[in-house]
């Protein structure tokens, strides 16, 4: 095969090819390993999520989710577990009868005839590959899990909806028109930035109190849809629009809402598509503003919930990760088709 | 066709809900003159941050000075300097149990390790990996992808895969088995956990920083490498003299961007450590201020506003100095 057609070329191609110095192995070193520290732990929750209730905290683990195969055999009202026994230096698959001190009776499953006594030592669990669904649908069905799902996703919908909308607005006033005070406007909402939420959560929540919003999905919606990153990302694209375009609407006689509808949003298409991507991210992911103005258990979000969930039900880590991974499901996702966009969102302007 | 595809009903359906707002705006725009249109375009948005940004910082520094357990400014009796003296009345600031607030200086103390540790090793991190993914590297793009990855999950998530990655049975103490090395309980040992959350944090963030620093090294001139490498210099001359030194003013920035988002850890190390434990050794000022004012029912909305106020301070020192680097680095 000649070296170009090889589909680990692309392995080879370094700056000086052909010669590989120690620094491009320290270097490989470096990104593998932390390509591998990243997945880890990522990939140790995605597994565990699909063990059974009984799998999950045994000791060592097991990698793959896997459990105890249970079998009816004829003559036995419940199904016994299978095992691989040591019966006269043979080993073999046996139904566990019962089990008593460090012995244990068993019986051939496909043959049941009396049971003959083993020692418990030389027995070992039958195990097979098992996807333990439950902990995905139990949680949807007998915890709140749907409600708070439901609430994520009308939350990040909704808010995103009107944060494009209301920011474009701005975004659009802010480039297109030249009036009194849009310096000092555009500064002050620049500014903004620069206040964290944990300085002003106390008094936000008073705010919030006082419109009659606590506890309310509008509550964490309202408060968040005025964006600064937004206005500015928004008016640094727009001012690139030629404004000939804008002048030759309004000799057509279109109205200025019409000119932002028509003309403006549509050549703001890859700008509104990056904050959409975020503001997406950004509520999908919010935790201490829900945590803060959400109290009863209805209005919780996933993250908020999730968060409930593993305080009430801390031994049932089954579940805890199973909705742990369908809170990260959606978020994988976009990053997987969106990662240009994401990325380039982020160098060119450093939010997050 | 005769039956309408669904996309042109959702595009009927937007033209129908622009037809109904277009109207009152159009009206506007005639009684009023285009002149004003910015100014009406601009209010929701002002609206907005006036009711849930402007609002808050004012009544912020006003709720510092008032006591009692009353939710608004009119309920509330005015004490002074009271908040602020009960936060930072102490004997001994290297000792918070001498301190009249210890549970704040225990916060302050855990908060500033935090940030001392993790701003160090978050930075040196996404240094390396920055200039890694500068070079002519193969699958860069799928490095940087990999590495950028955590920064898009919750800190809830986070939180939780590491817990279970630390616990008992977890990962973790399954590999430490093979190699011969007895099980621990990380989260609830003081320094295996304080250990942790830093991990956790770098873990979770220099993915964000790497693609800041990232973006520097590719500003870089590629003559300048042109004229190193024709003057035959070494790779760790490069380094130090050309890279670095162009690189400073970003490491700066990123510096201090570090050390202002350090501050206010919260969230994931909250969701780890089970709200700041073993004991008060993770608890930071941001679950301080959380705890006096939501936490429990004792609301005690002044005092977590006085130190709002204090962490105010100090983040606002940090941005002017970043403000100053920034615009020197633009001039």
């Amino acid at each position: 095969m000649s070296q170009g057609l090889s589909p680990i070329a692309f392995l080879r191609r370094t700056r000086r090819p052909g010669r590989i110095g120690v620094t491009d192995v320290l270097s490989w070193a470096w990104l593998i390993l932390g390509t591998i520290a990243v997945l880890i732990p990522v990939v140790w929750a995605g597994l565990s999520s699909f063990k059974p209730a009984a799998e999950i905290t045994r000791f060592p683990p097991t990698l793959l989710p896997r459990a105890a195969v249970q079998q009816t055999v004829p003559g036995f009202d419940a199904p016994l577990s299978l095992w691989t026994v040591d019966v006269d230096g043979q080993s073999r698959e046996m139904a566990m009868v019962r089990r008593i001190g460090l012995k244990a009776q068993m019986v051939d499953p496909s043959n049941p005839g009396p049971p003959v006594s083993v020692d418990v030592k030389t027995m070992s669990p039958v195990q097979r590959l098992t996807i333990a669904t439950e902990n995905y649908t139990d949680p949807l069905t007998r915890f709140d899990f749907l409600t708070f799902l439901k609430n994520s996703v009308f939350v990040t919908f909704v808010a995103t909806l009107l944060t494009l909308v209301v920011n474009a607005l701005a975004a659009f006033a802010l480039s297109k028109y030249r009036f009194r005070g849009e310096k000092a406007i555009f500064v002050l909402i620049i500014s903004t930035l620069m206040i964290p939420l944990t300085v002003v959560m106390v008094p936000a929540y008073l705010v919030v109190v006082g419109v009659g919003l606590v506890d309310s999905l509008w509550g964490i919606i309202i408060p968040t849809i005025a964006s600064p990153t937004g206005v500015f990302l928004l008016r640094q694209y727009m001012l690139t629009i030629p404004d000939e375009l804008i002048e030759a609407a309004r000799v057509d006689a279109a109205s200025e809402f019409r000119i932002f509808w028509r003309i403006v949003l549509p050549l703001t298409a890859p700008a509104l598509a990056v904050l959409a991507i975020f503001s997406v991210l950004w509520r999908w992911n919010d935790f201490l503003w829900p945590l803060i103005v959400l109290s009863s258990r209805e209005n919780f979000t996933l993250q908020v919930g999730l968060n409930a969930f593993q305080g009430e039900f801390s031994v049932q880590w089954n579940y805890i990760l199973a909705m742990t991974f369908l809170s990260l499901a959606p978020v994988t996702v976009v990053f997987l088709f969106l990662q240009k966009y994401i990325t380039t969102g982020i160098a060119g302007t450093g939010m997050k | 066709m005769s039956t309408p595809k669904a996309t042109d009903l959702g595009g009927r359906a937007l033209d129908f809900v622009m037809g109904v707002v277009e109207a009152p705006i159009n009206g506007f725009e005639r009684l009023m003159g285009r002149k004003r249109m910015p100014y009406l375009f601009l209010a929701p948005n002002l609206i907005l941050f006036g009711i849930f940004t402007f609002l808050p910082i004012a009544i912020a520094v006003g709720y510092a000075f008032t006591g009692g357990t009353g939710l608004f400014v009119s309920e509330r009796p005015f004490v002074g300097f009271d908040n602020f003296r009960q936060l930072l009345q102490c004997e001994d600031y290297l000792r918070p149990g001498s301190c009249r607030e210890s549970l704040f200086w225990t916060a302050v103390w855990n908060t500033l390790w935090f940030v001392g540790f993790n701003v160090a090793a978050t930075l040196l991190a996404a240094l390396v990996t920055a200039l890694i993914l500068n070079r002519a590297i193969a699958a860069r793009g799928f490095f940087r992808a990999m590495f950028f990855y955590p920064v898009l999950l919750s800190p809830v998530v986070i939180g939780l895969i590491w817990k279970w990655f630390l616990d008992r049975n977890g990962l973790l103490n399954a590999f430490l088995q093979m190699l011969g090395v007895p099980p621990e309980i990380f989260l609830l040992d003081v320094g295996w956990s304080r250990f942790f959350v830093v991990v956790v944090s770098v873990w979770f963030h220099m993915g964000f920083y790497t693609l800041i620093l990232l973006a520097g090294l590719q500003a870089i001139p590629k003559d300048l490498y042109e004229a190193a490498s024709i003057d035959a210099a070494s790779p760790r001359r490069t380094l130090f003299r050309i890279t670095l030194p162009l690189l400073g003013p970003n490491l700066l920035v990123v510096l201090i961007l570090l050390m202002i988002r350090s501050v206010q850890i919260f969230d994931e190390a909250w969701v780890l450590t089970n709200g700041g434990g073993p004991g008060t050794a993770n608890s930071f000022i941001v679950q301080y201020i959380y705890q006096m004012a939501f936490g429990s029912d004792l609301r005690l909305f002044g005092l977590a506003s006085a130190a709002s106020v204090l962490m105010g301070l100090v983040l606002l020192a940090l941005t002017l100095i970043q403000l100053r680097l920034g615009r020197k680095m633009e001039s």
